[in-house]
């Protein structure tokens, strides 16, 4: 669906998401939030790194290596989260029509892919000095590979095909087959006995990680979670301008062919 | 044993991962608000009214003039 065409909103929950769905009025919107959004991004992921870089405690076991957890743990909650996002987006995509969500769809899956990719790297770079091996065919490390392979089947679903409206149905329909695999990733380290740790920070208890540790942790995961926003946002917006411009080519196009 | 390869390594792909992609989207936004601007003269944006009316617009607009 082009995201000009918006005739009459539907009824119920989905009018109120159809209020969103105007261009005009998603790229006010997100003009206003975005550079706000950089900014906090920026800020908290600097400080989370240099304190945890820095500042924080090694731990007793493993040593400086555990620093590497501040860029690992952020990266392995945005695989999960954007993934989460992508399927959110399918479902409006698939049951409402939104138009904004079939191309914060496409645009969430690159990105997605590139922050699953940085945890299975940083991943490798920990388990080397710590178990001795770059990868192991582990419950954990093999279910989040299929993750990132699930992003790579997004982002090449979604341009396969000449028709753009065929290639945001196809991408959203396998979106949603895979949300199976995140309970999956997250209960992986207790239904099997894997090499990877188990949760230590979880919903219903205390985190038994020491506090010295955790607040940086905090710090880098919400300022990576506000740069994962924001490189969302800003390629959305402009994806809404370049298919802005696409309509207007075709109107011009199609005003100045001569009449047989 | 030294781990600071791996630390290093580990801090720079934290690192050039997400400024890469926030490098590309503002480049591909910037583009995008630049071309919209010289093709639709309602185009509103940071300084996209003020090029449409100086610049792009006044052309697209010559040009949409029979």
């Amino acid at each position: 669906m082009d995201a000009h065409s918006i005739a009459a909103p539907p009824a119920g929950a989905g009018r109120s998401l159809h209020r969103f769905a105007n261009p005009g009025q998603f790229l006010r919107l997100s003009g206003a939030v975005l550079p706000w959004v950089s900014a906090g991004a920026l800020v908290l992921t600097g400080i989370g790194l240099i304190w945890g870089l820095f500042f924080a405690p090694a731990d007793w076991q493993q040593g400086d290596a555990v620093r590497i957890m501040y860029i690992h743990v952020p990266a392995a909650w945005l695989a999960s989260a954007g993934y989460m996002g992508l399927a959110v987006c399918s479902v409006l995509s698939l049951v409402w029509r939104h138009p904004l969500a079939d191309l914060a769809a496409a645009e969430i899956g690159p990105v997605g892919a590139g922050f699953t990719a940085l945890c299975l790297a940083t991943g490798s770079l920990w388990g080397k000095p710590m178990w001795g091996a770059w990868w192991v065919w582990d419950a954990r490390l093999t279910s989040v590979l299929v993750l990132f392979f699930l992003y790579l089947g997004h982002v090449a679903l979604v341009r396969a095909f000449d028709d753009p409206v065929r290639g945001y149905r196809a991408g959203a329909i396998l979106a949603l087959i895979g949300v199976v695999n995140l309970p999956i990733i997250k209960f992986s380290v207790d239904w099997w006995n894997t090499l990877h740790q188990p949760d230590t920070i979880t919903l219903t208890g205390a985190p038994s990680m020491y506090l010295g540790m955790l607040w940086p942790l905090a710090f880098s995961t919400l300022g990576y979670s506000l740069a994962f926003a924001a490189i969302v946002l800003a390629r959305t917006r402009a994806a809404v301008m370049e298919r802005r411009i696409r309509g207007l080519l075709m109107t011009r196009a199609s005003s100045q062919e001569p009449v047989a | 044993m030294n781990h600071l390869p791996y630390i290093a390594a580990s801090y720079a792909l934290g690192i050039l991962v997400p400024v890469g992609f926030a490098l590309s989207a503002w480049l591909r936004l910037g583009a995008a608000r630049r071309r919209l601007a010289a093709i639709d003269p309602r185009a509103k944006g940071p300084g996209a009214s003020q090029r449409t009316r100086q610049g792009a617009g006044s052309r697209a607009r010559r040009e949409a003039t029979p």
